[in-house]
């Protein structure tokens, strides 16, 4: 029993990661900008499947509200909006046409270099000095669900940390509008305040008007 | 390896579809419902023909839609044009597995029920975004546009409605939600978020008078323009689950899920499932009237009434729900 239960877990870890794997690899590889952000949708989905397996069902069902939810939302309208489909990449800007090429890749290549040592060393350094990543002194209450442990620790011991990312996302969401508001002039806009507090007094105005002269409407 | 697995397999299997067909099922009916509500309300009559009192007017219209042509606009985008309406219908369907229709008829009883459900209603945007981008036509993909946009803020609140039930309750489980309410309904001490999730149910599904979308006078039919046949029919039933989904959601969270009013004799010998499905009906009912009675909003004004009146309305509940629940020292205990 124990042996065929694992296995089968086993099976569904694999299915998996190899759909996180490949939708990764796609979002590089595919040519439509918009496929390459389904298929990141995919690989967000298939991560939090993961989570959900290795029992951490509250970041899987939060990486599902948020990033897939969210985050990809914004990516599609974004891809959409700057009408993007098509790309092509090149190594380097070519010469033909400079507004159709993208000239990422070195950029890119040398980012996920970075990306890549970094990863060797906190795994090797998890790997051969466990001791070193150890040292918080977290003890999980048991018998709690997901979401009480997690609620438990991050209001308490870390709630520094989590008031300052919120402030850190608040400022940049402020900021962000800052950036792009543009008060525009020549607009229309309705005051629901002005067109409810109108009276009869001030809307209507009753005036002798002269023969052949008329009156003014625009004043 | 035992056949210990096949057996749960097909026990899975079985429940699946017992819960499937009731749903689908009661979504016929509903838009038998829906079509009836708002005649009686204009003095027609609606449909009546088919069947008793126009029951079957729903079958009768879905034969219609398998039999007539499924048409693929040449310059679009195929795969995902085909793949739009399946994701609306299928959103739509996994999001009843974890409805508690009674203290042990669930399909999964997860930790994260609540959390399962909203994560669920926000991917239902996908299903729009991809048909009206798929289709490669001005209206589709304007009305795709509005949805989006529509459905994220209306989720922001309805994502804050739900905090000031949690915060009654003390867990994420649908099952314990409902039992939290033995004693008082939440409708009672949190009637105006009940109002709030109402309204930003209705958005949320695209039903009038927040139906822009697929305004008819503007855009056509939003972003179900290209769509013919049974595709179109996918996105009709998917969008119909979503609504009876919305209803079912309110009916746990404010109104009892399948608990009778109060303990007393004849109100307790009616089976709970019934007591759910009436509550469903009754908040179903609502939906169809306010979309006989309420003429569409303006755009502007749709996302001015999203964030900020209901976001910061929602907010400030919270901080009373919790200044309240900690003063009289009422927090549930885990």
């Amino acid at each position: 029993m124990r042996t065929d239960s694992l296995m089968i877990q086993g099976i569904f870890f694999y299915i998996f990661s190899l759909i996180a794997i490949i939708s990764a690899i796609m979002v590089t590889v595919s040519r439509n900008t918009v496929h390459s952000v389904f298929f990141l949708i995919l690989d967000f989905v298939s991560i939090s499947c993961l989570f959900i397996m290795s029992g951490a069902e509250f970041l899987g069902m939060i990486m599902l509200i948020v990033y897939v939810g969210a985050v990809a939302v914004l990516f599609l309208f974004v891809v959409m909006m700057l009408n993007v489909a098509q790309q092509e990449n090149e190594w380097f800007q070519s010469k033909k046409s400079k507004e159709q090429n993208s000239s990422h890749i070195p950029i890119g290549f040398l980012i996920s270099i970075i990306i890549f040592f970094e990863l060797i060393i906190v795994i090797g350094g998890w790997k051969l000095k466990p001791e070193i990543f150890n040292n918080l002194d977290f003890k999980p209450i048991v018998g709690a669900t997901n979401t009480h442990s997690i609620g438990s620790v991050l209001y308490t011991d870390y709630i520094h940390l989590f008031q300052i990312s919120g402030m850190i996302l608040l400022v940049s969401m402020i900021g962000a509008i800052v950036l792009t508001y543009k008060k525009r002039v020549g607009l229309k806009r309705q005051s629901y305040i002005k067109q409810i507090s109108r009276e009869k007094l001030s809307g209507v105005e009753i005036v002798e008007v002269e023969k052949n002269k008329g009156v003014k409407i625009d004043v | 390896m035992s056949f210990y697995y096949l057996e749960t397999l097909f026990t899975e299997v079985y429940k699946i579809i017992f819960l499937v067909l009731p749903v689908l099922t009661a979504v016929a009916l509903v838009v038998w419902l829906d079509r009836r509500v708002w005649a009686f309300v204009q003095k027609r009559r609606g449909p009546n023909v088919v069947g008793p009192f126009g029951l079957f007017q729903s079958l009768a219209d879905a034969l219609k839609y398998i039999f007539k042509e499924i048409i693929i606009p040449a310059t679009s985008n195929k795969i995902i044009f085909i793949l739009a309406p399946i994701v609306t219908m299928t959103l739509a369907l996994i999001a009843w597995a974890v409805i508690p229709f009674d203290e042990n008829l669930v399909l999964a009883d997860i930790n994260v029920g609540i959390l399962y459900i909203f994560a669920i209603s926000s991917l239902g945007v996908y299903g729009i975004i991809m048909g009206g981008w798929a289709s490669n036509s001005k209206y589709p993909f304007f009305g795709s546009i509005r949805s989006a946009a529509q459905m994220v803020s209306y989720e922001v609140s309805i994502g804050v409605i739900i905090i000031n039930v949690l915060l009654c309750v003390g867990s994420l489980n649908l099952t314990d939600i409902v039992l939290a309410q033995e004693n008082m309904w939440f409708i009672l001490p949190l009637f105006p978020m009940f109002v709030i999730f109402f309204i930003s149910a209705l958005a949320e599904t695209n039903r009038p008078p927040f139906d822009l979308p697929e305004a008819e006078a503007e855009l056509v039919a939003g972003y179900q323009t290209e769509y013919s046949g049974m595709m179109y029919a996918m996105f009709w039933l998917g969008e119909y689950a979503n609504i009876l989904l919305m209803c079912a959601l309110g009916s746990i969270l404010f109104l009892g899920g399948w608990l009778s009013p109060v303990d007393l004799y004849p109100l307790n010998i009616i089976p709970p499932v019934l007591w759910f499905v009436l509550k469903m009906l009754f908040l179903f009912i609502l939906f169809a009237l306010v979309k006989a009675i309420v003429p569409r909003y303006r755009y502007d004004q749709l996302m001015k009434l999203g964030w900020k009146i209901f976001l910061p309305f929602s907010l400030i509940y919270v901080v009373l729900t919790s200044s309240f629940l900690i003063y009289f020292d009422l927090l549930p205990r885990i």
